[in-house]
């Protein structure tokens, strides 16, 4: 069996995108959630003083940290939870799934599609808030702590690990699920688990250095892998196939000769000889 | 009209040529559970040829396309789909042949026209896929719209958006699962025009219907099915094996005694009375009984009005088949 064909993984990513540039809900995350997660560790971090305790200091690095893996974390599983659901719905899974496309390119190129985004996002976050920091912050002790190697290690690296687990988590979940609203809340509910395991880091329980990013960038690596195993394994074709036939007959759908309404004989007179 | 294109169901481009039949199916089985879907399905159909799938809603037509469309796997039985066995292992190889339009043609709302083929030719491989997409867009009359988003148009549009779809990896065999459905006659006319210009080119085409009418002008071939199959053949010879031949008597006053005078014909087997001088006999060749029967109706002092043979509807046929199957779904 031969790998993924690029060609159609990546068709696939760029019709997703295509699609999420014109969805307003999505467009509208992409906006609004940077804004929110720029605007409130800034807040924080402007209002620390020269003289601020260090350990002030390092709850607020924590949280600021935390804010930039949440933006990864979270917005992918919704647009994942909606991937396969949202197919269904609007009755675009049948005709995909009769194209020579794999499970594998469908799989990723929808998920290329929403960890791209996510990522790029967080990444611009982190730098605009660094640099802002870097310009503006008036205590200097945060400044130096945002921009440790390590922590920054930790950023770069978790970002798209978080969104692998997330967007996977979230694909799972709309490959079963038969309602997108509850997809999309399971989804987000279920992208938050690793999200612990990077507050140990961002808060310094664990104390942050270059072998704890990658230790727990590599636990992350292997559990996205298993977990996309796990999905691969969901995506049956008939299960969602069938799931979508009794969607539509829920619908109302279809019409015709209803049995058991038979007129007998229809006669219809004169006429040529056949 | 839609103009059939060479190689997109003009007359220019012919099907290479293969050995055996576009599809064979045999002893064929689809179980949801306790639930047959559709049972010990056989039939074959010829490359080239237009084949008609009717049955009621929830005989098993929709199930039996994506069942040979490779999307669900059959319980039992075996298939052959564009000379390749049905099976797991050439599940991607049948999808490169064939073409799947659903009744729902399942368009990207938010996409272009263009942008919605884009991606079909993409994940067949096409080499030229701008070429390809323009020939299957003139084919279905939508080359001005192809910058719509597929979500502002009609019903109609859409139906040919999916018919251009269906086109574009040149398959062998299109599965059109109620193609007209909600179309108006025009575009439903349009419809037909290209189904008629694939066959001329030897696409073949399994077509499922509601629409009787339309699967007597299209079809070469029709199959009845109601979980199980319940005929198959061209609609004249499903005509002549249910209900024979039959002629129909007009003369402009009752006839005083109809039995006396039917009974003297040897060529009627049987007859009933439709009122008001009308009277339907069953008799085995219509065209040697129809002497006979005039002959008898004047000899009679009866003015004869009318003297006919009979034609069934496919609808006839398919009442008729359905109403006799005690199983039929609800």
């Amino acid at each position: 069996m031969s790998g993924p064909d690029l060609g159609r993984l990546l068709a696939m990513t760029r019709k997703e995108a295509r699609e999420f540039r014109r969805t307003p809900f999505i467009l509208g995350a992409m906006v609004v959630l940077p804004l929110v997660f720029i605007v409130e560790p800034l807040i924080d971090i402007f209002r620390l003083g020269s003289s601020t305790p260090a350990s002030a200091v390092q709850k607020v690095v924590g949280v600021t940290f935390l804010l930039m893996l949440i933006v990864p974390a979270v917005l992918p599983s919704t647009i994942a939870a909606y991937s396969v659901i949202g197919e269904r719905d609007q009755g675009t899974l049948e005709p995909l799934l009769t194209t020579p496309v794999r499970r594998s390119e469908l799989l990723l190129g929808k998920a290329l599609a929403a960890m791209i985004p996510s990522v790029l996002v967080s990444y611009v976050i982190f730098g605009v808030v660094l640099l802002a920091a870097h310009l503006f912050a008036a205590n200097q002790t945060v400044v130096a702590t945002l921009s440790n190697g390590p922590e920054i290690l930790a950023e770069v690296l978790f970002a798209p690990l978080l969104s692998g687990w997330s967007i996977a988590v979230g694909t799972g979940i709309s490959a079963r699920a038969s309602d997108v609203r509850i997809a999309q809340q399971l989804g987000t509910l279920a992208s938050l688990p690793p999200l612990a395991v990077t507050a140990l880091v961002s808060f310094q329980v664990l104390t942050p250095s270059v072998p704890v990013a990658v230790g727990f960038g590599l636990g992350f690596l292997v559990i996205d892998i298993a977990m996309w195993r796990v999905v691969a394994a969901m995506f049956d074709r008939e299960r969602l196939i069938t799931g979508a036939r009794a969607l539509a007959a829920r619908g109302g759908g279809g019409g015709g000769t209803p049995p058991g309404t038979v007129r007998r004989i229809q006669m219809v007179q004169g006429g040529d000889h056949e | 009209m839609v103009q059939p294109t060479p190689g997109l169901g003009g007359e220019g481009a012919a099907l290479p040529a293969r050995d055996g039949p576009a599809l064979r199916v045999s002893g064929l089985t689809k179980r949801f559970g306790d639930r047959a879907a559709f049972e010990d399905v056989s039939f074959e159909v010829a490359r080239g040829e237009v084949f008609g799938f009717l049955g009621p809603n929830g005989a098993g037509k929709t199930t039996t396309v994506r069942t040979l469309g490779t999307l669900i796997a059959p319980t039992s039985g075996s298939a052959e789909v564009a000379g390749l066995l049905l099976s797991p292992q050439n599940g991607e190889a049948i999808r490169r042949r064939i073409s799947v339009m659903p009744e729902n043609p399942g368009l990207y709302a938010r996409l272009t026209v263009r942008e919605n083929l884009e991606l079909f030719a993409s994940l067949y491989g096409l080499r030229s896929p701008g070429e390809r997409i323009a020939m299957a867009l003139d084919a279905v009359r939508l080359a001005e719209r192809s910058d719509d988003r597929c979500g502002r148009l009609s019903k109609g549009l859409r139906q040919r958006v999916g018919l251009a779809r269906a086109l574009l990896n040149d398959p062998e065999v299109i599965f059109l699962d109620e193609p007209t459905s909600g179309l108006d006659p025009v575009a439903a006319r349009e419809v037909h025009d290209l189904i008629n210009g694939w066959r001329q080119r030897g696409v073949t085409v399994f077509l499922t219907t509601h629409r009787l009418e339309e699967a007597e002008r299209l079809c070469d071939r029709v199959a009845i099915l109601n979980t199980r199959l319940r005929s198959v053949g061209s609609p004249k010879d499903l005509r002549a094996s249910l209900f024979g031949g039959s002629l129909v008597v007009e003369t402009a006053t009752p006839l005083p005694d109809p039995r006396a005078v039917f009974a003297g014909v040897a060529a009627v087997r049987e007859w009933t009375d439709g009122g008001h001088g009308a009277y339907v006999l069953s008799v085995a060749d219509p065209r040697q009984a129809a002497p006979q029967v005039a002959r008898a109706v004047v000899a009679a002092g009866a003015d004869l009005v009318s003297l006919a043979e009979s034609q069934h509807s496919l609808e006839d046929v398919y009442l008729q088949l359905i109403d006799d199957d005690g199983s039929a779904p609800q």
